[in-house]
């Protein structure tokens, strides 16, 4: 990318409103860092009171919300307290994931509840969420702020792992999801990508192989900053015309 | 009218009224509405989300119990949130009408309220026993988790089950400043959304901190609506002011929208972007200057959304409405069926009076 491109993409991501899940460890605590130091307002999502608290003793800027998005009654809350700090949204980060049984298992052996779980956290969390704070989204897209969702995909969502099936599974539901809501979306100015980090040195990833060489993994600082870039060439990218003039319109 | 009794935001068999400028009533099917509109029309709708602003809890010096429904806010700010005026409710919920619930005990200046995980003092009493101005404790992250997590969509006892957050916003639900939904934008959807612009028909929003429609009490209703703030985006101004430079119409959907949008009209039907604070009453003597047609709920003759219908059309008109919809068994309320109405605007009249046969 040439330094002018990067500028550009690092203006469109300045000034927004982003929110994202599962923002006190590994990529999302990664990109709740990376989107501060690049100048926007930041509100993140947590299970855990005290990583929060963790969090915003070290980032007093960004706003930490309690909530569980695999739960149905947490949703609304946690969309209610993301669009009152931030007076709207301007990107959603659905991050937060549930890994499925640990250690992985051959889905013979997983048990109903932890794939429900998975599908849960995985799928219909980032569902919802984007349900409740579509409003919000479009309406940035109608205000020429530009909008954008990114769900954090995986390979396992391409290729079929052994004994990775309720998280593949539920990754490769939440990727079509998301394609199917970019068809549908793009034409309201809300455009949605499903990303793959890679195999990154994270708490998951080491529950979910914990003898990797982790020399070999990516660091999450080094997505988190693909992700901001991805969303910020995007915005810039899906930049509206600019609004025709009274003179314009009633030529 | 009959009371919509199930959280239905667009029931299949929703029923629409039409009251056109010249005063003829049509009746639609409201999933139709769109076909009331035409290429070039400007929708303007309200893009509030609604705050879970009924708090249970009790009233610490009596140590009765008691039901807050906040009412109303200076600004959209966050911050705002912490100084609400608020109506206090005595025993029972919303099973009970309004009208026959309990008192609450009576309220003193520095009283304290435990509203679930919230803390608040009464700063203030506003002119009447049960209305009165609060003031929450602890950082205000803390009184938005409150709110969030403790707070209850408030309800009347026309729909006995007990709302959930997901029935009362709006599809096009932004940010959450509204006290009740703003239920006009109960009938879009994104699928009218995209065919509005597959016909050429502009879509705009703004957002309007809707307040309480009842208290139970004459003398508080009698002082709805209270002050209301707003938020016009420039985007939505500038789309106004092309509308009426091109001589289309603009058309809101709901009553909130059309306070806002006359509260900041200028000149030549153009408004004000940014924020603002409605504090004006639309009625009889009102003119509008920005909005041309409203979709809206049916409204029961006393309220203040019955009032303002009376800004778009005379008295006969209203009447002959009013019958019609009794007639055809209309159901009311927020989840209920809806008009469509026009105004006329004076330079159509002038015209039609010098030229009676066109």
């Amino acid at each position: 990318m040439n330094r002018n491109s990067e500028d550009e993409v690092r203006r469109h991501v300045g000034g927004l409103r982003v929110a994202i899940t599962g923002g006190t460890s590994g990529l999302g605590l990664a990109l709740v860092r990376e989107f501060l130091n690049r100048g926007t307002q930041v509100a993140f999502v947590a299970r855990h009171r005290d990583s929060i608290a963790n969090v915003t003793k070290e980032h007093p800027g960004a706003r930490g919300i309690v909530g569980d998005v695999s739960k149905k009654d947490d949703i609304h809350p946690i969309a209610i307290q993301i669009l009152a700090a931030l007076g709207g949204l301007d990107v959603l980060i659905n991050n937060a994931s549930d890994l499925g049984p640990t250690p992985l298992a051959l889905l013979a052996d997983t048990d109903c509840e932890d794939l429900e779980r998975a599908l849960a956290t995985n799928l219909l969390g980032p569902f919802r969420l984007t349900k409740a704070l579509l409003g919000a989204l479009a309406a940035s897209a109608r205000e020429g702020r530009g909008a954008v969702i990114l769900n954090v995909s995986s390979d396992a969502a391409i290729n079929a792992y052994p004994r990775w099936g309720a998280y593949g599974a539920s990754k490769a539901a939440l990727h079509h999801l998301s394609r199917i809501w970019n068809e549908e979306l793009t034409a309201e100015g809300v455009p949605v990508m499903s990303l793959d980090p890679g195999d990154m040195d994270t708490p998951m990833h080491a529950m979910a192989v914990p003898d990797a060489d982790r020399t070999k993994l990516k660091r999450p600082e080094t997505v988190a900053r693909e992700f901001a870039d991805a969303v910020g060439g995007l915005l810039a990218f899906m930049k509206p015309e600019s609004q025709p003039t009274l003179q314009e319109a009633v030529r | 009218m009959i009371a919509a009794t199930l959280p239905a935001q667009r029931p299949p068999d929703g029923k629409l009224l039409m009251m056109d400028g010249r005063g003829q009533i049509r009746h639609w099917a409201r999933s139709r509405f769109i076909d009331l509109l035409g290429r070039g029309d400007l929708v303007v709708a309200n893009d509030a989300a609604t705050l879970p602003a009924s708090l249970t809890g009790e009233h610490l010096r009596s140590g009765q119990p008691v039901e807050v429904r906040l009412a109303g806010r200076r600004t959209l700010a966050e911050e705002s949130i912490r100084f609400p005026t608020a109506v206090i409710f005595g025993s029972g919920d919303f099973r009970i009408r309004t009208e026959e619930r309990p008192l609450p005990p009576p309220m003193k200046v520095r009283d304290r309220l435990r509203l679930g995980p919230l803390r608040a003092t009464v700063d203030a009493i506003l002119g009447h026993p049960r209305l009165v101005q609060l003031a929450f404790d602890g950082p205000v992250e803390e009184i938005w988790e409150g709110l969030a997590r403790h707070g209850r969509p408030i309800q009347y006892s026309h729909i006995q089950t007990p709302l959930a957050l997901w029935d009362v916003w709006t599809p096009i639900a932004g940010p959450p400043v509204a006290f009740e939904p703003p239920s006009a934008g109960f009938a879009l959807d994104w699928s009218i959304l995209r065919s509005f612009q597959e016909r050429g028909i502009d879509f705009r929003t703004i957002t309007h901190a809707a307040g309480l429609s009842s208290t139970g009490d004459a003398e508080l209703d009698a002082l709805l609506p209270f002050d209301e703030p707003y938020y016009i985006p420039p985007a939505t101004a500038l789309a106004i002011s092309h509308a009426h430079l091109l001589g289309r119409r603009v058309v809101a959907i709901g009553t909130t929208v059309v306070r806002a949008l006359e509260h900041a009209a200028r000149p030549a039907g153009s408004v004000w972007s940014g924020a603002g604070l409605a504090t004006q009453r639309i009625g009889r003597t009102s003119r509008l200057g920005v909005v041309d047609a409203m979709l809206s709920g049916t409204h029961e003759p006393g309220t203040s959304h019955y009032e303002l219908l009376r800004a778009f059309m005379d008295d006969d008109a209203l009447r002959r409405m009013n019958e019609e919809l009794g007639a055809a068994d209309y159901r009311t309320h927020e989840f209920g069926d809806s008009v469509f109405v026009e105004r006329i605007k004076p330079s159509a009249a002038r015209f039609e009076q010098q030229c009676p046969a066109a």
